[in-house]
Order: C-alpha cells, then structure tokens, then sequence
C-alpha cells in the first residue's frame, strides 16, 4: 500500500483469562480494514501491555477481558500509560462487560467500551477515528525503497 | 413483530446445501450414496461406529454431570457434601485461573482472580477442606486441571493419605490435556516437551498405583469454543490424543492395553443436528481404527472412544437469551443420538451470568426430559442405516482423516502449536464464522433473524467477598509460618533435581505436597529447570 499511512493499534489480553477468540476476530477485522495490528498473546502483566505499547508506538490499544476483573485491569493500563507520559494513546475495551460497568471504565480512562455482541462495524470506524485523532503519531511511514 | 414475514425467504437458499463446517449436502439421499461402503457392524461391536454397547442406553444411561465449584475450600465443601447429600455420587471440581496457571493467591499480580471463576488451592491444606468429611474411597472425583494436574493429582493423594484412604481406592479423572491449552484454552505453563512428559507420568503412575483414575481427558470443547468447526474439534482432538499414546509409548514402560482404556474424550454440542451426529459416529470409527491400526492394540477395550460433552458454550446468544433453552435442548438430543457417555447441559443465561439455581435446574431437567420422556434412549444407534446419516459419517470421518493427515505433514500436533499453525487454523475459522453472522448468511435467531429491541440482559461477575479471600490469604500465610522450612527445601530441591533426569516427577511432587509446599512454589521450581512457553501471537 504505497503512500497509504496505516495507523498502528496494539491488541491486549491482561490477565489470566484465556479466552481470545474475540481479541483475535477485532485484530483481523482491523488489519483487514488496514491497520497495522499487534497482537500481545494471552496473559500479558500489565507492565509488558504498556510497554510494547510505546516501544510499537501505537495510537490505540484494545484491552479484551472476559475474567470480570476488567475495571482493576483497565485502571492500571491507562495510569501505566499516562506515567509513562503515553496518555494521549487511547484505550479502549472489549469483553464480557456489565451495562453498569460501562460508565465506570469511561470514568477510569477508557475512551471505549465494546461488550460482547458489538458489530464490527461500529468497532473498526470508532478505533479509525480514536486513532486519526492523533495526526503525525503512531502512523507507520512507508518505507522509501518499497 | 413483522420479523416473521422472513420465513419465506429463508426457506431454501445456497447455505443450506453444506453443514456448518462446510461438508457438502445433497437434497435427498438414497442406497447408492455411501460409495460402496459395508454396512457398519451392530453396536457394541468394533469400531464402534453405532456406538460401543449393545444395548445402547439401556444398560446404563447416560452420566448427568453438571460443573460447579467456587469460592474457598469452604464454600466448595459445604456445595459438595449437600449434593452428595442429596444422592450425588460423583463430585466436579473447578479451580480458579491462578490455581490454574501456577500462581498462589498471595501473588500480587493475580489478586483480581483469586476464587473468582473455581475454588483457589494453593496448599494440601486447601485440599484437605475441600474434602474435609467427605470420603474418598467412595465419591468419584473429576478435576477440570492441566497446567498443574501433577501436582492437584500429588495433593489428591497425599489428602486421601492422610484420611487413611489407599491410592487403588480413589476414583475420578484429571483433564490433563496440555495441547489444546496451548492452542486455545490457554492455562499453559511449561514448553511442550516436558508437559508432555509429565503427562506421560501422570499417566503411568495412575496406571501402576491408581488404577481407577482416569488419568486424562482429552478435550477438543476448547477447541471448539475458540472457533475450530466440528470437523476440526474431532481432528484436533483426535490428533492431540495420537499424540498422548505416542509419548507414553515411546517411553517404553507401557503397552497400549495398559493405559488406552484410561484415556477420554470431551467436546461441545452446537447447534447443526446431524454433524454433530456424524461427527460422534465418525469419531468413534477413526479413533478405534487408529488403536487398531498404528498401536496394533488387540483388545476391543483399548479401542473404544469413550466421551463426554457439554452441549452449549459458544453456539449460546445473550439476544433473546431464553432461545437457549431450545438450543440446548435440541444440541443434548444430537448428542445422545450420536452416543455419549456423560454430559453437561448448560444454563441459557450461561452467556452473560453464573446460572442461577432456576436455570441450572431447567438445564439438569432438559436431560431429565431426553432420558425418560422423547424415549430417543430405548434403542441403540436409533439412526444407524439412515442413508443419509450413514453418509454424512463417511463424509466427516474423510474429512477428519485429511485434517489430521495435513497436521502430520506439518510435523505433528507439538510443531503445529510451537509455530501456531493450529492456532491461525482456529482463528480463520472463528473469523469466517464470525463474519457469516455478521453478514446474516449463518442464520441465528435473535441475533440476525427475527432479531427485537429487547435490552440484552445485564450481567453481573461473580467475585469471591473480600472475606472469602482473606479466609484463603490467611490460611496460605498461617502454612508459610508453620510448615517445616527445612522440608519444603529439601523436597523442592529433590523435585527440580528429579526433573533434570528421567524417573517418574509422581512421587517427588506428592512428598514436595506432604511437605506443604505451595502451587507456585513447585510450579517455579519446575519452571527453573524447563522454562515458560511463548505464546505464539497469531490472529
């Protein structure tokens, strides 16, 4: 894809939970649709999360958490994120959560939340728009010789 | 409501002529459409493709075995004795994701996870609660277990020791099955060469000193859970179990006849009535002609595909949440049809909640229903010589074979996982189905037909109370404190040093339980030796 600038987004599973069939059907939806996707694995410390997040330079991460411990989770990402002077990186989230959880994680950071049964089709637009937020960051330039 | 006027465009269209893993279907089927194959001998009889008794159901019904556990030892010990109380025989045991992956609940990075979807064990003194009043000698007891089945295997039986119950008294099953953890359930600890051998020792082990525990459960549900289609859950699994006899062949302590009879199987029933069908009868053909064929078994016992399933998981929607309730019931039916031995039925709100006891109980009577009411158990293989369903078992074990046969000349189940070929085989699946669904082309009720405004219902997560959890910390510090230090040295250090060689870790781990020493301590000893797995990231 000359000339097309991909935006970069990391997708994560916190936690012990090992269910990533979700995580895994969002990151191919968006590397369809023309990102450039990491994908950390299952069981990543919360640390690691943050870590490859500035070290890949993305513009979004995905958190998916089907334990019920997604609100200690997402808080720690997103201060890990801002302490690591990261905090414009938006996170958002993807999982098995409670309609009462939703405004909590909203509160804790979390620039989305998708519980399970959201469309593709309001995930892939919602990520492409958090993401061209933040024009001139987190966007893979083309190689010159390709 | 208008929603109904779709009936008529869903009557015939171009999906309806495959199954839901993509086998294609004819219209009608008649005499000439099994390819000049013979007719497959009567149940009971090898290879079992109408089953493997007789009689059927009439003998022995099938086991109606639901899965609970939760909490602390406490909470878990007084469910159990009130449903052993309430006539129970067998116990289900689940444990909770730190238990699990190895970790104690003292560790700060899993303090969100602690008793939150099992019981937390960190010590024989945990296990000692869990069973405290509760004789071993007499409940049979199954372990949803893998990462650390060794070691909960090690301090079943140092528990049972202590209570004065011998080894060839305890009854039940550890899953055991590492494989499909690494490829999609995920509870994996170690690489897969030294888990296999400790499974080869969890095997031998049972077979020479437990000789009624089941020492593995091969199980191709994850699988399915993670999105393989049912023609994939067979391959998958039967590959993984190829894979099980192999290892405990090649170690050369053991024949066949020894150990196959202790080996099972367990799946997921979704929703396509007759692959699901085929893909029992199927099985149960390919698994025995393998036994036969590459293991030269002689006994008809060794053969013998013996398994359990759940009917629901992911083939459950949270829209219009009580059209489970028919699925379910629909998905256990096709599961007796195809010959199972023991099965769980899911609650219809499993999607988005722990059942309650109202739904569990709807769930448990489902089968109640099948059993004593449809009359489906009355005859052995009642759909044995439909051509159709005759067919469709040709057709689906081929199709299995060709999985299987393409995972060989990959290199076999343990390359497939190490570079995650299996894994981006799930994946595609999970997508392509994902995608149908989306696209309305995989109809679903609720979701993509017929769909309503109905709020999808809320759910709510149990969590173990912050009492619960400081009952489990407690005990873990108060052990720490009083244990012999000097004995968890000493049996830790013998342990890691057993694992540099070859003998059997059985023993080492059950002393190193005796001893007190914690889930993660034996975990981190054995992780020093072998390493961790990395996880290949495919999507």
């Amino acid at each position: 894809m000359p000339n097309a600038k991909r935006p970069r987004v990391l997708i994560a599973k916190p936690g012990l939970d090992g269910h990533d069939r979700g995580a895994k059907i969002v990151a191919r939806a968006l590397r369809d649709a023309g990102f450039e996707v990491i994908f950390t694995g299952i069981r990543q410390r919360v640390e690691a999360i943050v870590a490859t997040a500035l070290q890949e330079d993305v513009a979004v991460v995905g958190l998916s958490i089907l334990s019920g411990a997604h609100l200690g989770l997402t808080t720690r990402v997103v201060e890990g994120l801002r302490k690591a002077g990261a905090g414009d990186i938006a996170v958002v989230v993807g999982g098995t959560i409670p309609a009462a959880d939703v405004p909590r994680l909203r509160a804790a950071g979390a620039a989305a939340v998708y519980p399970t049964g959201t469309p593709l089709d309001v995930i892939v637009p919602e990520i492409r728009t958090l993401a061209s937020a933040q024009p001139g960051r987190h966007e893979e330039t083309p190689c010159a010789s390709a | 409501m208008n929603d109904f006027a779709q009936t008529v465009q869903t009557g015939q269209s171009a999906e309806a002529a495959q199954t839901s893993s993509g086998l294609p279907l004819q219209p009608v089927y008649g005499p000439r459409d099994r390819q000049g194959e013979a007719e497959p001998p009567d149940p009971g009889r090898f290879p079992f493709t109408r089953g493997n008794y007789p009689n059927g159901y009439r003998g022995r019904l099938w086991t109606i075995r639901q899965y609970s556990g939760f909490g602390t030892a406490e909470d878990s010990n007084r469910r159990y004795r009130y449903l052993l109380g309430q006539g129970g025989t067998g116990l289900s045991v689940a444990l909770d994701l730190p238990t699990q992956c190895g970790y104690d609940s003292d560790d700060p990075e899993v303090s969100d996870e602690v008793g939150r979807v099992g019981v937390a064990i960190d010590t024989l003194a945990d296990v000692e609660v869990l069973f405290d009043e509760i004789p071993l000698d007499r409940i049979s007891t199954s372990f949803t277990i893998n990462g650390t089945a060794a070691i909960l295997l090690a301090c079943y039986v140092a528990a049972a020791e202590r209570t004065g119950v011998p080894r060839d008294k305890l009854t039940g099953t550890i899953q055991n099955d590492i494989l499909k953890e690494y490829a999609s359930r995920g509870t994996w600890i170690w690489p897969p060469e030294p888990s296999l051998r400790l499974i080869g020792d969890t095997i031998e082990f049972c077979a020479a000193e437990v000789p009624k525990f089941n020492a593995i459960s091969v199980a191709g549900a994850h699988f399915r859970d993670a999105g393989a289609s049912a023609v994939q859950e067979m391959a998958f699994t039967l590959a993984d179990g190829v894979t099980y006899c192999d290892t405990v062949l090649a170690r050369g302590r053991m024949t066949i006849e020894q150990f196959a009879p202790q080996v099972s199987f367990f799946f997921y029933t979704h929703g396509d009535f007759f692959e699901e069908i085929a893909k029992y009868r199927a099985g149960r053909r390919r698994w025995a002609t393998i036994v036969k064929e590459r293991y030269h078994a002689t006994s008809d016992k060794a053969a013998m595909f013996r398994f359990g399933c759940v009917s629901g998981g992911a083939s459950l929607y949270a829209p219009q949440a009580q059209n489970n309730i028919i699925r379910v019931a629909y998905e256990a039916m096709a599961s007796v049809l195809g010959g199972v031995q023991s099965m769980f039925t899911a609650a219809w709100d499993e999607p988005f909640a722990l059942p309650s006891e109202e739904s569990a109980t709807l769930a448990l009577r489902t089968q109640q229903i099948l059993a004593y009411e449809t009359g489906v158990a009355r005859v052995a293989d009642p759909l044995g010589g439909s051509y159709f369903v005759e067919a469709l078992t040709d057709a689906t074990e081929a199709r299995i074979a060709e999985i299987m046969a393409d995972l060989d000349a990959h290199g076999g189940m343990v390359r497939a996982i190490e570079d995650g070929y299996l894994q981006g085989l799930i994946a595609d699946e999970a997508y392509r189905a994902h995608r149908d669904i989306e696209a309305g082309t995989r109809p679903v009720v609720g979701v993509n037909r017929f769909t309503t405004d109905e709020p999808a219902p809320d759910i709510q997560a149990y969590e173990l109370d912050s009492e619960g959890r400081e009952t489990q910390l407690k005990r873990l510090a108060r052990i720490k404190a009083e244990r012999d230090g000097a004995a968890v040295r000493t049996t830790l250090a013998e342990l890691a040093r057993a694992a540099e060689g070859t003998a059997n870790l059985m023993e080492p781990l059950i002393d190193c339980a005796r001893a007190y020493c914690t889930v993660g301590e034996m975990v981190t000893a054995l992780k020093a030796v072998w390493g961790e797995f990395r996880q290949p990231a495919v999507f």
